[in-house]
């Protein structure tokens, strides 16, 4: 499968029709699906129909967008028209939203072809996609091994080569991780900067929907069509998309990037020898490097453990079977909601939501959630103490390459943990992207990730380029 | 190592949240959160009196909208995703108590 | 009513009032009463996975209104979620604001010079409507209920007030003031049947002097009858109970109109934990002077303003004259009257006119122009019209509009001939001895049968004062 920079370039040119790298993608994913279980739904007339109808207008000489023809994968927890969406969960098992989320219809004007809904874990609570309800999705480049997540099955799905862009969402790690460990670029993007309009909420202070692609360019040019204000968003950022494609190779000479050693420190040695090679690489592309401590970071778990499930819980009590989804009925409503909720969610969103709810009950909100929402503030303050001495951050993405199922399973810490590195940027709401740098174990990708404070996603794509050609 | 939680706190935060617990689950959910709470004692420690919460990122603030009238979705298009109606409404079992 | 034995009731009155906005609080969906079940929803107030609320700018205009009106502080707020479990909740979670509200403090004067503190004005949305099938409507006995989620998201202003009223009158004048503050700054239509305002009383009993007593909830009370009757029989049930020896249950009650009690709805054992955290989706709200003077300077004079001003235009503001002021300012009339006083009508008259016939034909007021009414009263004032004829003429306007020189030609109503009425005043003596002689004797009742007699005769036509002149004189 071509790069999207490269299909919509032959696409609008009338070189390739939209219609044949469909056929490409589709092929692909008959391939391989049923081995990997990446989609959990494919619509392959609605792909069709939209494919058509690209080719048609470039035969008329029409300007289609700057993603004409090109396939993308969308995570199941993002709302599309008439589609079923499941969030990987039996208690939205045959749901179809009758609306589209904002990035659908940003995707649908940019000419992409959305071709299908992909796995994850159940309401993006986890990290790697073995909470789902329908079956985990294997690593494709070592199928006895996860893809990560929580979105797996998006990464999985470029990693395959079904489709060179997809979209999942970022919460603790959720993009960033299953980049790493599936050989990808992914981005979580500033706060505010993508619509979160019609995805389905797991923590809403901290969710970003965001790219997971081969290449930097690629990314680039995914964020930038799903990038700017949404009035249908009240935390939306009120500008519009910023140019993201035009920098991205811009480089990295005279910038400051700052390698920060809680950042580093814990994560598996193979990892931290790719960091280590990163900044060789930065050095010699006009970086200069700085070592900085940033202690707070630590208390980032803590403080993430405690206001995802609290917002979660609330954000997952609309599922209670009265007006959609699934319903186990009972002699009275409560005793419906009930049962209902028992049935449909998974061992994990139960054990967050019981989390969460405890967080914020009488008697222990202030000890719990409040205290963590300070906490909070002092990772932002400590983020803003290190942009005064660095233009960008460097560290490890997450402490391991891909691990084999089951591995982490039986202790819910040990998953929680693998979200270090990744956390600290949703409590602060600024942007970070991980990208493939190194291999690893048993020849398994690793990779490196870069941080930036709010709006820097150009500067943040150009230091990714630079790591991506030294990679090779 | 003991909880930082009570059993019977569990099964009550199960009832606020409308969850069913087996034995089995309410044992397992109360070593496991205490886990996650013990995690938490590391927060605690701070003296964050003076400390002023974040609860959102950017500092946005009056965000509104117009008072003009939208489309609505269409009425058949709701009721078909409803797992019981009658007379174009959502039915549900029998209410037990008035709304709080 | 008055307690016995130096009892005292105390009540907290909490008022939650519909805000006539064109689209509910957090989506575009129309904003209207009586539609279609689930017609006015969308993924928003439908609380569909993926939605997001944004908030309606007129909503937060109206609040800010209300608090004005009310005296109180326009302050920085935000909104959180107040949690819990209930089908005509689509989110199972309710926006409002809690410790942050828009409006904080202030306070309401009342008609009898009485001052009750307001302690918060806050936003938040409505749910939606569930009937109950089986039984007798009600939720206890149903089989199962139906819900319509056209209300939620409806936007509301709740009003706390402090506990500063003293008995079940005082809470009715001050729903009242409030209902008409209401409707005075656009923010509410004041129809109470149609839910647009319900009111929850707290009510408690305490000797005088002794600290508050242990305090009631009667929820969704939407009368001023019923409010008075409920909290009456309330704080009596409680006094009854405290000399048995018994204690008072912290608990919510139900007022049964047609039992005329209030029982037991749910105890608070375990106080409802809402585990109420801000709302991540919705940013914070800081009004800025300029926005709140922008909304000052909009607001027209509030209910005790324009009773005072229509009052100092009345010559001798008996009781009844002051009673028939507040009808008029209480259904908004006052611009009718002034206009009339201000074309020389007799303030007494148009009043009259207005908390009589224009309220009995409230509904279709658009119909009447002030031009027409301030015509149809000069003729009245002038003689060319009785008050008979006068009357009938506003009816015809309310009803059908027009011109009221063009109605009273079509109707006939001419002026009698002058000596017209004496001639008949007398063939009536003639033709009624009896009576004739009663009345000569003192009894001024008979008064009213000739009038009867003469308007008979007249078609309506005569002046009843004519008429009495006329007897007074032959006596």
């Amino acid at each position: 499968m071509n790069s999207a920079e490269q299909i919509a370039r032959d696409v609008q040119s009338g070189s390739m029709s939209a219609t044949s790298v469909l056929e490409m993608s589709l092929d692909a994913i008959r391939a391989r699906n049923d081995e990997l279980n990446v989609f959990l739904y494919v619509d392959e007339q609605g792909a069709l129909e939209a494919a058509s109808s690209i080719d048609a207008r470039v035969a008329r000489g029409e300007h289609v967008g700057p993603l004409a023809g090109v396939p993308v994968a969308l995570k199941d927890n993002l709302c599309q028209d008439g589609i079923p969406t499941t969030c990987s969960s039996r208690i939205l098992e045959g749901w179809r939203p009758p609306y589209n989320a904002t990035v659908v219809d940003r995707l649908l004007a940019a000419g992409a072809v959305p071709v299908g809904k992909t796995n994850l874990d159940e309401f993006a609570m986890g990290s790697s996609t073995e909470n789902s309800a329908f079956g985990p999705t294997r690593n494709p480049l070592n199928p006895s091994r996860v893809p990560g997540g929580s979105s797996g099955g998006s990464a999985a799905a470029v990693a395959a080569d079904m489709t060179p862009l997809a979209l999942g969402s970022d919460t603790g790690g959720s993009i960033r991780q299953p980049a790493a460990l599936c050989g990808l670029v992914g981005m979580k993007p500033t706060y505010g900067l993508v619509s979160r309009y019609g995805l389905i909420a797991f923590a809403s202070s901290l969710d970003q929907i965001g790219p997971l692609t081969k290449s930097v360019t690629d990314a680039a040019m995914l964020l930038e069509a799903i990038a700017g204000h949404d009035a249908m968003d009240s935390t939306s950022l009120p500008e519009p998309a910023p140019s993201l494609v035009a920098h991205v190779n811009d480089g990295v000479a005279g910038k400051r990037i700052g390698l920060v050693r809680e950042l580093v420190d814990g994560a598996d040695e193979d990892v931290v020898a790719s960091v280590q090679r990163a900044v060789e690489a930065l050095r010699e592309a006009g970086a200069t490097i700085v070592e900085l401590s940033v202690p707070e970071f630590r208390l980032g778990l803590s403080a993430y453990y405690l206001i995802a499930p609290a917002e979660a819980s609330s954000n997952l009590a609309r599922f209670d079977g009265v007006r959609y989804g699934l319903r186990v009925n009972e002699g009275d409503v409560t005793a419906m909601m009930e049962a209902t909720r028992t049935a449909g969610f998974g061992e994990e969103v139960k054990r967050r939501i019981m989390l969460g709810t405890y967080a914020l009950s009488a008697g222990y909100f202030d000890a719990y959630y409040g205290q963590a929402l300070k906490v909070r503030t002092l990772t932002i303050d400590a983020f803003a103490r290190a942009y005064q001495q660095a233009d960008l951050l460097l560290g490890a993405t997450t402490p391991s390459v891909a691990f084999e199922f089951g591995s982490k399973t039986s202790n819910p810490m040990a998953m929680y943990l693998s979200d270090v590195f990744t956390i600290p940027s949703n409590l602060s709401g600024e942007p970070a992207i991980s990208v493939p740098f190194g291999t690893g174990e048993a020849g398994l990708p690793t990779g490196v990730q870069l941080l930036g404070p709010g709006r820097s996603e150009a500067q943040l794509f150009a230091a990714a380029r630079v790591l991506e050609i030294a990679n090779g | 190592m003991s909880s930082p939680l009570r059993r019977e706190d569990v099964a009550h935060v199960a009832k606020l949240a409308r969850l069913t617990l087996s034995e089995a689950q309410l044992d397992l959910f109360t070593e496991q959160l205490g886990q996650v709470l013990e995690h938490a004692n590391d927060m605690n420690a701070l003296d964050l009196a003076d400390v002023v919460p974040t609860a959102h990122p950017f500092g946005l603030v009056n965000v509104v909208r117009d008072d003009d009238v939208r489309p609505s979705l269409d009425h058949d298009k709701v009721m078909a995703m409803a797992p019981d109606a009658q007379d174009g409404r959502f039915a549900v079992p029998r209410i037990l108590g008035e709304a709080p | 009513m008055t307690l016995r034995d130096g009892w005292e009731m105390v009540v907290g009155l909490e008022v939650h009032t519909e805000l006539k906005t064109n689209t509910k609080m957090f989506c575009g969906c129309a904003n209207t009463f009586g539609a279609a079940p689930n017609t006015n929803v969308c993924p928003i107030c439908l609380g569909l996975p993926g939605s997001l609320p944004v908030l309606n700018v007129r909503a937060v205009e109206l609040a800010m209104a209300i608090g004005t009106a009310l005296h109180s502080t326009i302050s920085p707020s935000t909104f959180h979620r107040k949690n819990y479990f209930y089908p005509d909740m689509p989110k199972d979670f309710q926006i409002s604001q809690y410790d942050l509200p828009i409006n904080a403090g202030g306070y309401l004067d009342l008609p009898d010079g009485s001052r009750v503190s307001i302690e918060r004005a806050h936003l938040e949305e409505d749910t939606g409507k569930s009937t109950h099938l089986g039984g007798s409507g009600r939720i206890h006995g149903a089989d199962r209920s139906l819900v319509d989620y056209n209300r939620s998201g409806v936007p509301l202003v709740e009003i706390v007030s402090g506990p500063d009223i003293r008995s079940a009158a005082q809470a009715r004048a001050y729903v009242a003031e409030l209902r008409g503050i209401l409707i005075a700054t656009g923010a509410s239509d004041g129809r109470m049947e149609e839910g647009s305002m319900r009111i929850d009383a707290n009510v408690s009993v305490r000797k005088s002097g002794e600290p508050f007593g242990t305090r009631c909830e009667i929820k969704n009370l939407n009368s001023l009858r019923s409010l008075q009757r409920a909290i009456d029989f309330e704080a009596q049930r409680q006094i009854d109970l405290l000399d048995e020896g018994g204690k008072v249950r912290q608990e919510t009650r139900h007022w049964d109109e047609n039992l005329g009690t209030t029982s037991t709805m749910r105890v608070k054992e375990e106080a409802d934990d809402y585990r109420y955290f801000r709302e991540p989706d919705l940013v914070d709200l800081i009004p800025d002077q300029a926005w709140q003077d922008r909304v000052r300077d909009a607001l027209g004079p509030m209910p005790a303003e324009r009773r005072a001003l229509l009052s100092a235009r009345l010559s001798t503001p008996t009781d009844a004259l002051l009673g028939a002021v507040e009808v008029v300012i209480d259904l908004g009339l006052d611009g009718y009257v002034n206009g009339a006083i201000d074309a020389d009508v007799a303030p007494e008259l148009a009043i009259a006119r207005a908390a009589n016939e224009l309220a009995a034909g409230i509904d279709t007021l658009h119909n009447l122009t002030l031009a027409s009414f301030v015509t149809t009263l000069s003729m009245e004032q002038s003689g060319d019209l009785s008050a008979t004829q006068a009357k009938t003429v506003l009816l015809e306007l309310l009803g059908n509009g027009g011109d009221p020189k063009d109605i009273a030609a079509a109707k006939g109503f001419e002026r009698l001939a002058s000596g017209a009425v004496g001639d008949i005043v007398a063939t009536l003596i003639d033709a009624n001895p009896d009576e004739w002689t009663r009345y000569r004797e003192g009894d001024e009742k008979l008064a009213q049968f000739f009038i009867g007699q003469v308007m008979a005769q007249t078609k309506g036509q005569a002046n009843g004062k004519e008429v009495i002149a006329e007897l007074q004189a032959r006596r």
